[in-house]
């Protein structure tokens, strides 16, 4: 989404390209989806609070009206065997989707240019007591998260 | 309406607490909507995570509105959304300006390797977790592993392996799966 916000931003002239880019940095901080978080900015520095409220619906309403169609569709089929069908493959297909999501920042995270053999041992460490806390103990990941941020702190 | 309330405040929780992608909720939503209030099992989750990946937006408030919406229909699906895109709306707002003159400093690039780190571990334990209800016999299994291979070796898009696990599957359901439940020709 990123390109097509840069194209609209160009056309409209509403941020300098040094501007864009601290935004773009600053959405990939703050949690949720870069491009809510980038229209919310966008629009408040174009008209204020609700240049951001304007934007930010504007950002959502489309996926939004479509996830409604395509749910009231769905859901009228749901114990059609058409469909239990198409689910039964699509499942297996969403695990191996998700496992690369996983494999995909893992290796972001986890290779690292300077450390030892190649690999970020303290961010291997906080990840593997991180798994081991949330599949052994069971323990709740916004937990997990807010841990990990004051073991990234402590450990680096 | 406690429960669009709940509902609300479920998944304020998850936006609030989204780092790195819109695949790092995926724990969240199992957490919080699976286990701890039983609103939806996990197999369901998946199917609506599947659909939220065929829907053009981000995949983070596409997974909500559909989660939302089997949950309490319309409604749910307005408070869902809401809940998830209020937290980053809330903080671009106030934080924005503070956060790009001193956002660029260590304290703030440490707390978030640490939690990318996290981010990996939950996301693998939500797949371990997943494997048991979606991976239930040798078909889906060699499903599963076709769309691994096709994924990261041909590098297709994730909405094509979507509609070819679902093709895959639903022929192999009708051929064998059918026919197996019925006790003879489907």
């Amino acid at each position: 989404m990123i390109p097509l916000i840069q194209k609209e931003i160009e056309v409209n002239n509403w941020l300098t390209a040094q501007q864009f880019i601290d935004i773009i940095a600053v959405a990939e901080t703050t949690p949720g989806p870069i491009a809510v978080n980038s229209a919310t900015f966008v629009g408040f520095k174009v008209a204020g609070f609700y240049g951001s409220l304007v934007s930010t619906i504007g950002v959502v309403f489309p996926t939004f009206i479509i996830v409604l169609l395509l749910s009231k569709a769905v859901n009228k089929f749901n114990s059609h065997p058409v469909m239990r069908g198409l689910l039964y493959g699509i499942r297996p297909v969403v695990v191996s989707l998700i496992l690369l999501a996983a494999i995909f920042v893992g290796k972001t995270v986890l290779i690292s240019a300077t450390g030892f053999m190649g690999l970020d041992w303290i961010s291997i460490l906080i990840a593997g007591a991180a798994f081991i806390g949330v599949y052994k103990f069971k323990l709740h990941p916004i937990l997990l998260i807010v841990l990990a941020a004051i073991s990234g702190v402590i450990l680096y | 309406m406690r429960i669009l309330w709940e509902l609300f405040i479920t998944f304020f929780k998850i936006g609030a607490f989204t780092f790195g992608g819109g695949y790092a909720m995926i724990p969240l939503i199992q957490t919080e909507v699976c286990y701890n209030k039983n609103w939806v099992k996990e197999e369901d989750i998946v199917d609506l995570l599947a659909l939220a990946q065929t829907v053009p937006g981000a995949i983070a408030v596409n997974a909500s509105t559909f989660i939302g919406y089997r949950i309490f229909g319309f409604r749910g699906a307005l408070a869902a959304t809401l809940g998830v895109v209020l937290p980053s709306f809330l903080i671009i707002l106030s934080l924005a300006g503070l956060l790009i003159k001193y956002g660029d400093n260590q304290l703030l690039e440490k707390m978030f390797t640490g939690i990318r780190a996290v981010v990996v571990s939950l996301i693998m334990a939500a797949v371990i977790k997943l494997y048991r209800p979606c991976i239930i016999d040798h078909w889906t299994l060699i499903i599963a592993v076709a769309a691994l291979f096709a994924l990261i070796i041909f590098n297709i898009h994730p909405i094509i392996a979507i509609i070819g696990g679902g093709a895959a599957g639903y022929v192999i359901y009708m051929k064998y799966i059918v026919n197996y439940e019925c006790g003879g020709k489907g």
